[in-house]
């Protein structure tokens, strides 16, 4: 229930059926032969597994060291949050809930809950601050037309933070009739758990592919982190093996400019959204505002396991600024041809700087974690 | 502390520590037993638009430590009992003891955590007790049994929720408050006083009468504010005159 002293389950009595029911479905599901092949055959036949993990051969010889991609930008939506909400969606028809709620920053879990939910037969609403509403009205759209019903949120600082708010608001009148598809390693228990688990895949994956390939595991392995997903479900099947896993938060304009998104790094324990983690907050405990040029990154939290594999040392976090990931976004898209989602830039931008120190031959494995069709907007009006 | 009591909720420093202590004064005198002091917080999840308001209004001027200037004041005019309700955060940032220290030496006389289930409080419910700060923790309609034995052991008194969802003014009182109320007064030992969408003397009345032991009312009075501001003061003693009128009513 716990990861260390993180994690936790801080939340109104009145969700402590509900989190009771979904803990005991899961590990009921979890095990069970059935759900396993349906999950497994949606996962492949749906979203496109397994994904490629890529060479990257221009970035390589650029580099002096070996870089591979995990392609997780290939997958149906465009990024590797459909491994979670086919995941939990299927979970919510087995549990015999009708409807769907998510919260969405930039718009990408709430489309790729929005998928599962039409492949499903499940209602959806998707909570989304006004602000990100405002900016990502695209997305919106794609929400709709997958037959979604998007409520902006006003309230608070109007971002991702206020979307969950709303959607925890609305879990305690529904929760009867409704699952919260939490869409990061984040939240009260059991949903850490529950999203890292369905998130592994990338990692298990990855790992057959790199022994495949190159007959050893690799040197270090470098993720981006908002609340965390991506990252923990390729580091998790990593997490007793000799290799460096490297965690990378916006460092948005600076982390000494206070505007930035990294709460491993610049943060302070505190307990938000039914978790013990680490979390932006000034000295009474209120929550800040946060930035990144990344709208996936831009949460004033991340998930407790993370804060666990941090003190612990088990895992290293570093942070890159919007300026570091734009380049990296450029980068990318001219050596190898593929653009990322601004978020995954952040990984990138970090495997190239620790690259430098790096031997020859060393193995970088970067998970990227999404495509960047979504982010034309803002890099326009960045690189004008 | 909890005998057909009106519980009244304000917002500590909403719209300002002075103003807070005179509202507190006056639901006081015009019938309020028991005064809970809400802590405005940044994401307050249990709470409907009206209580959201009154949190981001006060937070643009607001400090914590300005909850235990407000109880100092009020106790130099008022002994009635009051109650602490709060996000665990602030109280976790503070640090559990020296918020509680400070609470209790300020006049304070009990805690409720809303997010802080009694399987997270251990710690929290230990310190209390060393201080001698009474807690108060939430049940729910879909609460077990097993579980209202544990809160009924560590409240003084139980705050039944009387429906699914957030604070805020509702028409009625669910049908779910009165076998939520009917339940646990079969099980609890302590009073238990219910809260969530209880807005009118009428609502008060009917929940006395199921047995309730208490009543809490919140959204009602800081909609007034949330219009009024600091002139809300007469239409505050003439709520808590009305709405005492449906506990008084049914003696």
């Amino acid at each position: 229930m716990r990861f260390g002293e993180f994690g936790g389950r801080y939340v109104p009595e009145v969700l402590i059926p509900p989190l009771e029911e979904l803990e005991r479905a899961y590990n009921d599901l979890k095990e069970d032969e059935k759900f396993r092949r349906e999950l497994d055959y949606y996962l492949r036949n749906y979203a496109g597994r397994p994904t490629p993990l890529y060479f990257a051969e221009n970035m390589s010889r650029e580099l002096g060291v070996k870089i591979y991609l995990k392609r997780e930008d290939l997958l149906h939506g465009g990024a590797h949050k459909i491994n979670n909400t086919l995941g939990q969606a299927l979970l919510a028809k087995y549990m015999g809930k009708r409807r769907i709620i998510a919260e969405t920053g930039a718009g990408q879990h709430g489309v790729a809950t929005a998928m599962a939910a039409s492949l499903f037969g499940l209602e959806a609403e998707i909570y989304m601050g006004a602000e990100d509403y405002d900016r990502q009205k695209m997305n919106v759209f794609r929400m709709r037309l997958l037959g979604a019903k998007v409520t902006a949120v006003e309230s608070g600082s109007r971002t991702l933070k206020d979307a969950i708010n709303e959607a925890l608001r609305d879990w305690v009148e529904s929760f009867e009739y409704t699952h919260y598809l939490i869409g990061s390693v984040v939240g009260p228990h059991p949903f850490p758990t529950i999203v890292r688990d369905f998130q592994s895949v990338i990692g298990a994956e990855t790992k057959r592919q790199i022994l495949e390939m190159e007959e050893t595991l690799p040197d270090a392995i470098v993720a981006c982190v908002g609340g965390g997903s991506n990252a923990m479900g390729i580091f998790y099947p990593f997490l007793n093996d000799k290799v460096e896993l490297i965690g990378v938060e916006a460092a948005g304009r600076g982390i000494e400019t206070g505007k930035h998104s990294a709460s491993l790094l610049a943060g302070s324990k505190g307990v938000l959204h039914g978790m013990l983690s680490y979390f932006l907050q000034d000295e009474d405990g209120m929550m800040l505002d946060t930035h990144s040029i990344a709208a996936g990154l831009d949460y004033p939290g991340v998930g407790p396991e993370h804060a666990f594999l941090k003190d612990s040392g088990k895992c290293r976090y570093v942070a890159v600024n919007d300026e570091e990931a734009l380049k990296a976004f450029a980068l990318l898209s001219k050596k190898e041809g593929i653009i990322p989602a601004l978020e995954s830039a952040h990984a990138v931008a970090y495997a190239v700087r620790m690259a430098e120190e790096m031997d020859k031959d060393s193995i970088i494995i970067v998970n990227l974690s999404g495509r960047g069709d979504k982010d034309m907007g803002i890099v326009m009006e960045m690189m004008a | 502390m909890i005998d057909k009591s009106l519980v009244v909720f304000f917002t500590a420093s909403y719209p300002s520590p002075e103003k807070t202590v005179e509202f507190m004064l006056t639901a006081s005198e015009a019938g309020a037993d028991v005064i809970e002091l809400g802590i405005p917080f940044s994401d307050p999840v249990a709470d409907g638009k009206t209580i959201q308001e009154s949190y981001v209004r006060t937070l643009k001027n607001f400090r914590v430590k300005q909850v235990f200037d407000i109880m100092k004041a009020f106790r130099e005019e008022s002994d009635k009992p009051v109650v602490i309700m709060s996000y665990f955060n602030p109280i976790y940032r503070m640090g559990v003891r020296d918020f509680v220290e400070r609470a209790y030496s300020s006049g304070v006389d009990a805690m409720l955590v809303v997010d802080l289930p009694y399987d997270e409080a251990e710690e929290y419910a230990d310190i209390c007790s060393s201080i001698g700060m009474d807690t108060v923790f939430l049940a729910a309609p879909n609460t077990s049994e097993e579980r209202l034995r544990a809160i009924d052991e560590l409240s003084t008194f139980i705050y039944l929720v009387s429906t699914y969802g957030v604070t805020g003014e509702r028409k009625e009182i669910s049908p779910l408050a009165f076998e939520a109320l009917k339940r646990a007064k079969n099980i609890c030992k302590k009073p238990v006083a219910v809260g969530f969408g209880v807005s009118k003397a009428d609502h008060v009345r009917q929940l006395i009468d199921a047995g309730a032991d208490g009543v809490v009312v919140g959204s009602a009075f800081i909609r007034i504010i949330n219009e009024k501001g600091g002139s809300a003061v007469e239409d505050i003693r003439k709520l808590t005159l009305n709405l005492k009128s449906g506990i008084l009513g049914s003696y």
